[in-house]
């Protein structure tokens, strides 16, 4: 039973949302100290904290919403995939094409 | 408050008088004949608090067909006015604002319901269920849907309609337009969003939790299909229009500068955003079509749709290249030729999927014994005249070319060709094809049939000459033109076959009066020998429950293989007490509320607006608190489905 | 569609009835469209940010440490959320209301802090009418706390609904349904913490 997995076990500590918890606290640091610490370009720090955002989120997907659980575990987790092929769309598609604008 | 009333009632035009005078006794008449006939608590138990999918369809579908007659007054009223240059039937102000209601009418008002209207009817039979996911969800769709269309609709008799266009483009809608006008326009399309939204939900949790067992998805009919492939675009859309609508409100009403000439706005944006909904709404428009078609197609060409699987795969294929491709409809906005090319290629791509589905009817009619019914005759017609609109597509999808045919009659002309003959033509085939299943009866055939040859015949009359006006140069949304154009025959001709529409349309309603008089009513569930399991009821509109036993599918076309294999419609099965959910009068009322809020932001009423919003969320919070005892829902005993199950018994 | 005869004990209460793994189901459908909700804002912030000639700049008038402060409080919140699901599997419904009570105090904490923002962006300058940038701003931020604000109440009432009837299958779906809400609103702000408040301190 899919639903039977390991985060829902009853009488066990919460590992899922400890860790989930720490991992998102280090990213969000991590992601700050590239922010304003180092010295990069705007561009390749856009990329990097764009990047351990996606990261973080992912995370917070799987150990707090546990997206693959239930009998519909997949397709959860299919829509999660598909929101951010299309939230990806909107938000770089806009600003391409509005930048491309003259 | 009787200045406000005075203010906004327009009392100068003699159409628009006569319009409001019109409503009014409709309306009269209305309340007059439920009174008489005491038919108030029927009217409310039976249709307003119904959670019934089939009788929500239902409801959808009236809607659209009083909408398919404004939107149609409004072209006849457009073609009137260009038949000869320089008339002076309507003024440029009044042309704008026909052509603005014509266009977000037809779409939004008309074809999404419509559409709508046959999923909810069709859907959960098809797939053997009882009903839909969420059915008190599936009644507050339908009312959201009703009152922001009607609040749209009020906008002419009373303040002025919006005016600037259906695709309502910034600066126009800000700054070029005071007054309450374009406001109906965001917060109409707002209102009848939110129901879209939900219905989309509603039936991708159907189809994929609700099916019988043994109907995996790849046994499923091709019209489920569809609209689950268009719920996931509806998702993914339409809260893309809603933050753009009301990113257009606030700048309106609330002083922001999202598309404003001024502080940083961008009226580009507007456009931007518009298309990245609209063009995935025109695939939520089409896809159903495309769906429809195939069920009628097979089942009239006494054939297993040709191609299954590549049906399946082209369809979310094209979902997803749907938005993708949304420049396209702004190409000459200014953008780089990077994007330009990009968009060009993704939007020439989109036809490659079309193109296998085409195929894939035309091998399914090779070699069939094909029957000519009304709804074969549309689909049928739809092939080719369709083929024209798509194929115009890809001349118009190509950016250089575009910079000539943009906005000319060229444009309208192929959308034209794909939405009458892909939407229009579709729905037409469906009210006809699941008729007998929403009404006990069919349509009578030989009138279904002149209506069709009537519409048809016009509608190439009316939109191929415009192809080439397009050629000719004549601009889209200009209220008249000059003599020395050279569009004036062409013109004339369009508006022939305008007329030769509206007569179509006009047989297709005496045909519903017709039909209630004099057809046979049917006396089994299936009505043109069907392949699917709506066909598989006892009795031709199903009883409440849809199945009092459900179904076990073995193969795809489930009811044609259990007939062939002779365990249809079995008799002697053991029943057992249906759960079934109640009626609820929440959703109603929380429309109201939304319409209050909607009507108040229109004319900067804020304790309405306050009032209509407070109420909403009061409405949702009275639903968390009573769903434990809403849900428990109530049961239908086993005598009761003994006597549904019978052809002939009396309906409850 | 409610079969209360077979419940499945091996799995958890919400997930026991037909209703529940409907309602959860479409939920995640829901917040499916929340993103693309969410990313026409975020769109429209990015599209719109550089093209502003008066007003103040984001560098100028964000306090960035406030703001990193304002996401601990609400990715703590989401952290309590889930340790109130996690006691609500062990059947611990004590347990599971002071984690959400906690859950709500935190929320209301990130609240309180936003509002004490944009009042001190006011003062400073950024009003909603003021440009482009601080319009997308609002819209994008104040839309966040709306459902920020939404999900306390629906929150505050679902903790009524649970201790009034105490821990079944239909409480235990809409207390995860709340959850998942929940957690999607940090999920969200992750990205507006990122785009918005950190690279607006770039440059």
């Amino acid at each position: 039973m899919e639903t039977e997995n390991k985060n829902v076990q009853a009488n066990r500590f919460p590992w899922s949302q400890v860790i989930g918890f720490l991992l998102s606290i280090v990213l969000t640091f991590a992601a700050v100290w590239v922010g304003k610490i180092t010295d990069l370009s705007y561009s390749q720090i856009a990329i990097i904290v764009f990047a351990i955002a996606f990261i973080q989120a992912a995370v917070q997907l799987f150990m707090f919403m546990h997206v693959t659980e239930g009998e519909q575990g997949k397709w959860q987790l299919g829509k999660m995939f598909s929101a951010a092929f299309f939230a990806i769309v909107i938000v770089a598609g806009s600003v391409w094409v509005m930048n491309s604008m003259h | 408050m009787v200045e406000f009333i005075k203010d906004n009632l327009i009392l100068n035009d003699p159409m628009i008088v006569g319009a409001n005078i019109s409503i009014l006794l409709t309306v009269i008449v209305l309340v007059f004949v439920l009174t008489y006939f005491k038919k108030w608590k029927w009217l409310w138990t039976e249709w307003i608090t119904t959670v019934d999918h089939k009788r929500i369809g239902i409801m959808y579908i009236i809607s659209a067909l009083l909408m398919l007659f404004r939107g149609g007054v409004d072209a006849l009223l457009m073609r009137a006015q260009l038949t000869v240059p320089n008339a002076s039937f309507l003024s440029s102000q009044h042309y704008n604002e026909i052509f603005t209601t014509h266009g977000t009418i037809m779409i939004l008002f008309m074809a999404m319901p419509f559409l709508l209207g046959l999923m909810n009817v069709v859907v959960p039979l098809q797939i053997g269920a009882r009903d839909v996911a969420f059915p008190y969800l599936n009644n507050l769709s339908f009312w959201s849907f009703f009152f922001g269309a009607i609040l749209f609709n009020i906008s002419f008799v009373f303040g002025g309609s919006p005016d600037a266009g259906w695709t309502n483009y910034a600066p126009l809608a800000i700054e070029g337009s005071p007054g309450p006008g374009i406001n109906y326009y965001l917060l109409g399309l707002q209102v009848s969003g939110i129901g879209t939204l939900l219905t989309g939900i509603n039936f991708i949790v159907t189809i994929i939790k609700m099916r019988a067992p043994g109907m995996t998805l790849l046994r499923m009919p091709m019209f489920s299909w569809t609209t689950l492939i268009t719920s996931f675009i509806i998702v993914f859309a339409f809260p893309i229009l809603t933050v753009t609508l009301a990113m257009m409100t606030f700048d309106r009403l609330f002083g922001t500068h999202f598309f404003t000439l001024t502080a940083g706005g961008n009226p580009m944006l507007w456009a931007n955003f518009f298309w990245l909904w609209g063009h995935p709404e025109v695939y939520i428009v089409v896809l159903p079509a495309f769906g429809i078609f195939s069920e009628v197609i097979a089942t009239f060409s006494r054939k297993t749709l040709f191609g299954h699987k590549s049906m399946i795969i082209s369809l979310v294929v094209i979902s997803g290249l749907s938005f993708l491709v949304w420049v396209h409809h702004f190409y000459t906005m200014g953008g780089s030729a990077n994007v330009n090319n990009i968009f060009s290629i993704t939007t020439m791509a989109i036809a490659i999927p079309t193109g296998i589905k085409i195929f894939n009817w035309l091998g399914t009619l090779y070699k069939a014994r094909i029957q000519f019914t009304a709804a074969m005759m549309w689909a049928l017609a739809f092939i080719p005249t369709f083929v024209i609109g798509g194929v115009t597509g890809v001349m118009l999808g190509m950016a250089a070319a575009d910079f000539q045919y943009h906005n000319t009659y060229f444009l309208i002309a192929h959308f034209h060709y794909t939405l009458i003959a892909g939407v229009v033509f579709a729905c037409f085939a469906g009210f006809v094809y699941w008729y007998p299943k929403m009404f006990g009866h069919k349509m009578n055939e030989p009138i279904g049939k002149w209506a069709f040859w009537f519409f048809t015949i016009g509608f190439n009359v009316c939109f191929l000459p415009q192809f080439l006006l397009g050629f000719a140069g004549m601009p889209r949304r200009v209220y008249t033109y000059l003599p020395e154009d050279g569009w004036t025959a062409l013109n004339v001709v369009s508006t022939i076959g305008a007329v030769g529409m509206g007569i179509g349309f006009v047989i297709i309603v005496y045909n519903v009066y017709y039909s209630l008089r004099h057809s046979k009513m049917e006396t089994t569930g299936d009505s043109w020998n069907g392949r699917t399991l709506e066909w598989a009821t006892a009795t031709a509109v199903p009883p409440h429950y849809n199945f009092p036993v459900t179904p076990v599918v073995k193969d795809v076309d489930a009811f044609w293989q259990m007939k062939q294999e002779g365990t249809a419609n079995k008799k002697d099965i053991e029943y057992e007490p249906i759960h079934m959910p109640n009626n609820t009068g929440t959703p109603f009322v929380m429309s109201i509320f939304f319409f209050i809020a909607g009507f108040g932001l229109v004319f900067e009423i804020w304790w309405m607006a306050i009032l209509g919003i407070a109420g909403s969320f009061g409405c949702m919070i009275f639903r968390s608190l009573r769903s434990h005892v809403y849900d428990k829902g109530y049961y239908v005993s086993v005598e009761e489905i003994k006597r549904l199950e019978q052809p002939f018994h009396k309906e409850a | 569609m409610e079969n209360t005869n077979k419940l499945n004990t091996n799995v958890p209460l919400e997930y026991q009835t037909e209703t529940g793994k409907l309602n959860i189901l479409g939920f995640w459908i829901f917040l499916g469209a929340e993103v693309a909700l969410f990313s026409t804002l975020y769109a429209a912030y990015f599209a719109l940010k550089d093209g502003v000639m008066e007003g103040p700049l984001p560098i100028d008038v964000f306090d960035f440490n406030y703001t990193i402060i304002m996401t601990i409080v609400l990715l703590t919140s989401s952290f309590t959320s889930g340790l109130a699901i996690h006691e609500m599997r062990r059947n611990n419904i004590k347990a599971m209301v002071v984690w959400l009570i906690i859950t709500l105090l935190f929320g209301a904490g990130f609240l309180y802090m936003e509002i004490a923002e944009f009042i001190h962006l006011v003062h400073s300058g950024a009003t909603l009418g003021t440009n482009a940038l601080w319009s997308s701003f609002y819209l994008l931020t104040g839309t966040h706390g709306v459902h920020v604000a939404i999900g306390i109440v629906w929150i505050t009432l679902i903790i009524f609904q649970a201790l009034k009837r105490g821990l079944t299958p239909d409480t235990a779906k809409k207390v995860f349904v709340s959850s998942l809400y929940w957690h999607f609103l940090d999920f969200v702000w992750i990205f507006v913490f990122t785009g918005v408040y950190l690279l607006g301190m770039v440059k």
